[in-house]
């Protein structure tokens, strides 16, 4: 990917954060007291347990919520809305099953009306996930994996400023999954946006991001950070890797050789 | 091992080189059968067309018969013609069996049923008058039909967006839905205008009203996460409403322009009760107090003709609108 697409990466500071959900008569607590700070161009992996509040805090960032408590800002300024230099690709794919995928990459371009400037970029971002050939199919035509892979081509079309991934690869089988990988350091590496990722794979954290952060389970609360300072590309069997890995899967109460 | 098949087969060719089309020679002597009966057999009471109608079913037997070995000729086993073989057969014998319990044993008496020569006796008298009305009523209903399915459309968008809207718009919806067409006659025709706008109105109510609750209870279903991802793609309302909204509610609409189409059928009648001079709702009307039923069975057929086409059209614009969804039902 040429580099005359790097953009401005978004500096996003959480400032005691608290959330929660309304569930009927009371306020189901979800984010509790989380102060972080991400630097412009950072990559950030977030780990902890299912149901901790970790798409909660994406949301957070994304602006489709805003917090009970506390402050979300992007440089500086309070995030109260969504926007398009703050994209997130949702858990499960959620793409327009009446679009193809073509269509549902082209959305975001077409609804600022950019669509015109943007074609070469749509092909490029369907080329980027390998769904080159996939152009015209229908959402329900993929497998999960190529599903997920499409709503990564839509994120990366409009060119945000911070990307936001909620366990993105998931659903991928480890060759696509490796691959995917790579792409997006290299992604990263080349544009220079700032990256959330959460993911239930401390491997993948360690590989992709600058600093790994742990949750408590719900309410979710930073119970460990982990910088890695090892250049890409990483190699899973760097000893500070494994290291590491072995201090965060205790953390997260779980044996090493599970 | 190919070589052994391919001489069984070749066997089996010689042995029958050609087999014909069953179902077409059944329907052939299902047809024909009527009109051995109709000609043959002396009518209890006089009918009109009685020579024709059974010429008639002749000729589709012998068209049958042809059939039978064309489709083998020609290799049309498995298409459409072919598919409605057990529907021609039972059409042979509806007719046969109609034939036979009013024309020829009087058990269905006149006046209040006809034998089918008496229908086409009709066709053959009255079918300029008939025409005259299909053209009439296919003016009321195209402009009864098209306005309403406009206005309940938009109506419908607007209830399921809106909450304001459809805090005002739902209840009304609601109590008007229910009410019946031939209640709306006295407060139609004091406000309108003419007897025609009063009738177009009738029938855009009818088909309105079940595709703006449809429409509007879609869109209000609409999956949210679908919004959330056009709002941060950066998407306004408007681009929310026509390339998510709408879309995904599409489904739902059709169910309900479904319904309209027939509802605007029914309440055909009813619109031309007062003040229509033709019209196939009027000419049932019509014949209806004159006892002329076999002009009101004549005219109840062509409607359900129409009727049976357009929704075969609307299924295909169905089909083709909400192409994505193969696969997903
Ligand atoms: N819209 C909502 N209304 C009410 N409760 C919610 C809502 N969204 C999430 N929750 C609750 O908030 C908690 C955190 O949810 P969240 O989706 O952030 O978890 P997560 O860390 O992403 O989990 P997973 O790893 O399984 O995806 C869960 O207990 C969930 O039940
Ligand atoms: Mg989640």
């Amino acid at each position: 990917m040429p580099d005359h697409t790097a953009v401005r990466p978004l500096g996003l500071s959480f400032d005691r954060v608290s959330h929660g959900y309304d569930i009927g008569k009371t306020v189901l607590p979800v984010l509790e007291d989380v102060t972080l700070d991400i630097q412009p161009g950072e990559f950030v992996a977030l780990l902890g347990p299912s149901g901790c509040g970790k798409s909660t805090l994406l949301r957070l960032a994304a602006g489709l919520e805003v917090p009970v408590r506390g402050r979300v800002s992007g440089d500086g300024t309070p995030i109260t809305a969504p926007g398009p230099d703050r994209i997130l690709v949702f858990q499960d794919a959620t793409l327009f099953p009446w679009r193809t995928v073509r269509g549902n990459v082209e959305a975001g371009p077409e609804a600022r009306g950019e669509l015109a400037a943007k074609r070469a970029r749509v092909d490029e971002a369907l080329a980027l996930v390998g769904l080159e050939t996939f152009g015209e199919a229908f959402p329900h035509q993929l497998s999960g994996g190529m599903a997920q892979r499409a709503a990564i081509a839509r994120a990366l079309v409009n060119d945000p400023r911070l990307l936001l991934l909620d366990e993105p690869l998931g659903k991928l089988d480890s060759l696509t999954r490796l691959n995917l990988q790579k792409d997006l350091v290299r992604l990263w590496q080349a544009r220079g946006f700032t990256a959330i990722l959460v993911t239930h794979d401390v491997e993948e954290a360690l590989l992709l991001a600058d600093r790994v952060i742990l949750f408590s389970p719900r309410p979710a609360r930073i119970v460990q950070e982990v910088r890695v300072d090892s250049p890409h590309p990483r190699r899973r069997d760097d000893p500070a890797l494994i290291a590491m890995r072995s201090a965060l899967l205790a953390n997260l109460g779980v044996l090493e050789d599970v | 091992m190919t070589e052994a098949i391919d001489f069984r087969q070749a066997g089996l060719s010689a042995a029958n080189p050609f087999r014909p089309w069953r179902e077409g020679i059944f329907a052939a002597l299902a047809w024909g059968a009527t009109a051995v009966v109709t000609w043959g057999l002396p009518d209890v009471i006089q009918w009109g067309a009685t020579g024709l109608f059974a010429i008639l079913s002749g000729l589709v037997a012998l068209v049958f018969l042809a059939l039978a070995f064309l489709v083998p000729l020609r290799g049309w086993q498995g298409g459409t013609l072919t598919h409605y073989g057990p529907w021609f057969i039972a059409l042979g014998l509806w007719l046969l069996g109609w034939e036979i319990v009013t024309a020829k044993l009087g058990w269905l008496p006149k006046p209040f049923f006809s034998p089918p020569q008496g229908l086409l006796h009709v066709y053959v008298t009255d079918w300029d008058r008939l025409l005259i009305c299909v053209a009439y009523t296919a003016r009321l209903w195209g402009l009864g039909f098209f306005l309403g399915i406009a206005v309940g459309f938009v109506a419908g968008v607007g209830l399921g967006w809106s909450k304001r809207f459809a805090y005002w718009g739902m209840p009304l919806l609601k109590l008007i839905g229910p009410v019946p067409a031939s209640a709306w006659i006295p407060c139609a025709f004091f406000i309108f205008p003419s007897t025609f706008h009063a009738s177009v109105f009738l029938v855009a109510l009818a088909s309105g009203i079940p595709v703006a609750i449809l429409t509007a209870s879609g869109i209000s279903q609409v999956n949210r996460a679908y919004y959330d991802v056009a709002r941060t793609l950066g998407a306004s309302a408007r681009w929310q409403v026509r390339n998510v909204a709408i879309p995904a509610a599409l489904p739902n609409v059709f169910v309900g322009l479904f319904m309209g189409l027939y509802y605007s059928f029914a309440v055909l009648v009813v619109a031309e009760m007062l003040g229509a001079k033709f019209g196939l709702g009027w000419y049932l009307q019509f014949n209806t107090a004159y006892s002329a039923y076999a002009n009101v069975y004549a005219a109840l057929v062509v409607m359900a003709l129409i009727c049976a086409g357009l929704v075969r059209a609307l299924f295909v614009v169905r089909d083709r609108v909400l192409g994505w969804q193969k696969g997903i039902l």
